[in-house]
């Protein structure tokens, strides 16, 4: 299982710093959600997760060991845009995860292999809904079509941890719910560690078990170079959400929303009894 | 309507693009006939039936000193030195380029020296190759190669630029090297934007190659025209620039016909980013 260690992260630019004092735990198999307002930094901390970017102070450990210095495939993305490749069809994209860790010269399987990889990304592709779509490019592909694909591509290469950068802030409303589900029933089904960088604060208690906000602490102009943000709130979701067991009580229809008059019957998460 | 509103339909789009090119035959036929009837041997401006009766000895009729049919064996001449070039050009430019934009290191060693060849005018060096290699085709093809490989370079450097920095990240996290990202990810997606600058480049690979022909050549369509205008054969020089433009025109064509065939997926991915 795959915890990450953060401690004593700093990031600055030049004179500019944009990170600094971030000290974090991310137990395995949890799914933690960096929200923000836009600057703060959170997509400079996922990419020194990715180590695209590399910390000017501090370290990174992933299962106790020092980050690698580059990507690689123990660590799975999935971009806002971008992520999968315009010249492979959805299969192809899929694919090519599977061959390039198992040829490493030609990056291309043939024959037994090949067809043993390309069932393997078939069915990858029909768990994530594009079973229909092999044989389409990328292009021909709606944005939340595109977004699934990323995941199948990602997932395919069998990741410990998958970082995931505002993968759904391009995609309408409907098309969001749906691809939030299977994100979940992923996480759910896979050995996986996640962090997802939004901006969407009902995305964030959606999907998560616990919810980091970065934010500056100083913000008078003379303090803004100087100071970076750091970590302000670390929230662990309620009800609790366990890897590996889907939360069944979502689906009731009968359940009050935010704006309903409230029940009376059974404690809510505010009631004295519950908090003792 | 505003004019910028206002398409043609397909009929009048057929009509407007060949005005031009009548006015143009027009044009060449009211000031031939004009010459002509002020004095019938004008080698200038010659007539239809010369033309035609000119294009007919080089184009059907052997030739009386070599026995070979002229056009033919010019034509054969001039597209071997052109293709064996671009060949060599397209080749060496792609693995340098995608070296240079793809590895800092190469980048370094590699980009200023290319921008600084570049920059040398390629028919000044003419004199160096023709020392150096002498007379033959590998001068010739060495010019041209010389001419459009430094462009060719910068270009596909600028192409593999331009791709994503997520496509080069997410790659890695599938578990490629530098190797595999040049050759499943790199390469694949470059390779139809290297048909374009191929395309561009065309114009400049002929000039270099009329040049070379020019100067020092046995057969090529080069030339023939530099060596009939000692007689003022107007009506040679007239049906092979034609010729040329002619074959000009059916390379890029080709190469745009390779380009939506060999890469599908290319056009939707260009407009749809």
């Amino acid at each position: 299982m795959t915890g990450i260690s953060v401690r004593d992260l700093w990031k600055e630019y030049g004179d500019q710093v944009v990170l600094e004092r971030v000290s974090l735990d991310i137990a395995p198999r949890s799914f933690v959600a960096l929200v923000g307002p836009s600057g703060c930094g959170k997509t400079t901390f996922l990419r020194m997760l990715l180590s695209e970017e590399v910390p000017s102070r501090g370290s990174i450990t992933l299962d106790g060991k020092p980050l690698a210095p580059e990507p690689g495939p123990d660590r799975g993305v999935v971009f806002q845009r971008y992520s999968v490749f315009p010249h492979l069809t959805v299969l192809g994209n899929v694919l090519l995860g599977l061959e390039l860790g198992r040829s490493r010269f030609w990056g291309r399987l043939f024959g037994p292999a090949r067809a043993a990889a390309r069932a393997e990304a078939a069915a990858m592709l029909e768990a994530v809904g594009l079973g229909h779509a092999l044989d389409k490019y990328p292009a021909q592909l709606s944005g939340g079509m595109q977004q699934r694909l990323a995941l199948a591509q990602a997932l395919a290469a069998k990741p410990k941890v998958l970082l995931l950068d505002e993968p759904f802030g391009a995609l309408d409303p409907g098309i969001r719910a749906e691809i939030h589900a299977l994100m979940l029933d992923l996480w759910h089904s896979r050995p996986l560690t996640v962090v997802m960088v939004t901006h969407d604060l009902s995305e964030a208690f959606g999907l998560a078990t616990r919810v980091i906000a970065f934010d500056r602490t100083r913000t008078r102009p003379e303090e803004r170079l100087r100071y970076g943000a750091t970590v302000t709130q670390d929230i662990e979701v309620w009800p609790k959400r366990v890897a590996g067991q889907p939360d069944k009580r979502i689906p009731q229809p009968n359940r009050p929303g935010r704006d309903d008059p409230a029940t009376l019957d059974g404690p809510g998460r505010d009631d004295p009894a519950h908090a003792a | 309507m505003r004019l910028i509103n206002r398409r043609p339909e397909r009929g009048t789009w057929l009509l407007l693009a060949g005005l031009p090119f009548a006015l143009a035959v027009g044009a060449y036929l009211v000031a031939s006939g004009l010459r002509l009837a002020e004095n019938p041997d004008d080698k200038l401006l010659p007539g239809l039936s010369t033309l035609g009766s000119a294009l007919w000895r080089v184009a059907v009729e052997p030739d009386r000193r070599t026995g070979d049919i002229l056009l033919w064996a010019d034509t054969a001449a001039s597209l071997g030195r052109l293709l064996v070039a671009l060949g060599i050009a397209s080749l060496s430019a792609l693995l340098v380029g995608v070296a240079a934009g793809l590895v800092p290191h190469v980048r370094a060693l590699l980009s200023p020296f290319v921008t600084a060849v570049c920059l040398v005018p390629p028919l000044a060096v003419l004199p160096i190759l023709f020392i150096a290699l002498g007379l033959g085709e590998a001068s010739k093809v060495g010019l041209i190669v010389l001419g459009i490989t430094p462009f060719l370079i910068r270009d596909l450097i600028l192409r593999v630029d331009d791709l994503p920095r997520q496509q080069i990240i997410k790659a890695q996290t599938l578990g490629a090297g530098t190797w595999l990202v040049a050759i499943r990810v790199v390469v694949p997606q470059v390779l139809p934007r290297m048909v374009d600058a191929v395309r561009l480049s065309l114009g400049p690979a002929w000039l270099f190659l009329i040049s070379a022909e020019a100067i020092a050549a046995e057969s090529g369509l080069g030339y023939r025209i530099f060596l009939v205008r000692r007689f003022f054969a107007m009506d040679v020089i007239l049906p092979y620039v034609a010729w040329i433009t002619l074959l000009a025109f059916l390379m890029d064509w080709g190469l745009r016909k390779l380009q939506g065939k060999a890469f599908p997926w290319y056009e939707a991915a260009r407009s749809g980013s």
